[in-house]
């Protein structure tokens, strides 16, 4: 029933799939970024199990060779997992960013803070200070 | 009395720092001194600090964008009214902040830029890459603007309260001066250029080097494009 190039792409993919899953569970990796991953595994194994679905993409995108098709959608998910992690990585920047502006000027308020504060306890100073 | 903020970032500039914010004190007492270290590896902290600056100390580079960024921050939630930048590097010359300072004083203005190539500045001497940098920058912001800008590069700024709020909003990373002018222009916002003469680095290095500036004509250019796409509201990046 299954032919030799489906159960390749059977069996790589349920790999794929338990590795994804078995990090989500062991808490290396969030949620919201597996679903699109799960997603792709998940489109990439129906095509590969039923036949026709993989020939109507592939007639319809002219591609002769179905199992081709496969590779077609596949890149396309990767491109958008790719896209995906492009646009984390960046506002992941922003708010590194802003978290370290942020720490800068408080670390400054701080400082001139305590400096005040050891001032005005005058012999006391000594303890209010960094340990 | 306005409060004056004098905002010096530092990367590395161990030699120079020290220098640097005496000569602002020196020129403007009435003035506070941030040196904003981005994260420099060598003694600019301890250096600043021994001068008497206020420093912000960046845990990590965030480059001149950032950095300077931290600065109007700090300004905006300090209430200051007026902040005026220098290099760390010493290139800006304290003697004539006053050129800067007295249009933002008196409402002209609320950008004032120090440029290096309005006439009666001096022959300031530049590498051959950076000059022609300048030059197309120059031409392009100049059409965005509709005004001859004849230093876009200039990091020697002074600017207002309002100008504050804008910057700590939104800031651009890489050559932050030249995006800056299509957005200030945009917000609505005046700026003005004055000549001034701009010293020999004290010390340290500049950053350029050819490979950097074929990568950062190329990002200006578009965050400058993709600024003029951006609706005109500056929308905080948080969400």
């Amino acid at each position: 029933m299954f032919d030799r190039v489906q159960i390749t792409f059977l069996a790589g993919l349920m790999v794929l799939l338990i590795i994804v899953l078995e990090l989500v569970r062991r808490r290396k990796f969030r949620e919201e970024y597996s679903l699109l991953w799960i997603v792709t595994v998940v489109v990439l194994l129906i095509l590969s199990v039923w036949k026709g679905s993989l020939k109507l993409i592939a007639s319809a995108l002219g591609i002769l060779y179905p199992p081709s098709a496969l590779f077609v959608v596949g890149s396309m998910f990767i491109l958008a997992i790719l896209l995906h992690f492009s646009v984390v990585i960046s506002s992941f920047k922003t708010k590194n960013q802003e978290l370290a502006q942020r720490l800068a000027i408080l670390n400054l308020r701080l400082e001139k803070l305590e400096e005040k504060m050891s001032g005005e306890t005058g012999s006391n100073s000594g303890k209010v200070g960094r340990k | 009395m306005q409060k004056i903020v004098a905002l010096i970032p530092a990367y590395n500039e161990q030699e120079a720092i020290g220098e640097v914010v005496n000569d602002v004190r020196a020129y403007m007492p009435e003035a506070d001194i941030v040196v904003i270290n981005d994260g420099s590896a060598d003694h600019t902290v301890e250096r600043a600090k021994a001068s008497g600056a206020f420093v912000l100390d960046l845990p990590y580079n965030l480059g001149i964008g950032g950095a300077v960024q931290t600065g109007y921050l700090f300004a905006d939630e300090m209430g200051y009214d007026i902040a005026i930048r220098f290099d760390g590097d010493g290139q800006h010359d304290p003697a004539e902040a006053h050129k800067l300072l007295e249009p933002i004083k008196n409402g002209q203005a609320d950008v004032v830029i120090g440029s290096r190539y309005l006439k009666t500045g001096n022959g300031y001497k530049s590498s051959f890459i950076r000059f022609l940098g300048i030059k197309l920058f120059g031409v392009i912001t100049s059409c965005i603007v509709h005004r001859k800008i004849s230093d876009v590069t200039s990091g020697f700024q002074a600017v207002n309260r309002r100008v504050i709020e804008f910057y700590s909003r939104d800031y651009p990373s890489d050559y932050p001066e030249i995006e800056t002018i299509p957005l200030l222009h945009r917000a609505g916002l005046c700026t003005l250029e004055v000549p001034v003469s701009m010293k020999e680095r004290l010390a340290g290095n500049t950053s350029i080097t050819p490979i950097r500036s074929v990568y950062y004509v190329a990002k200006v250019l578009l965050s400058l494009f993709m600024g003029l796409m951006r609706k005109r509201t500056i929308t905080n990046n948080t969400n």
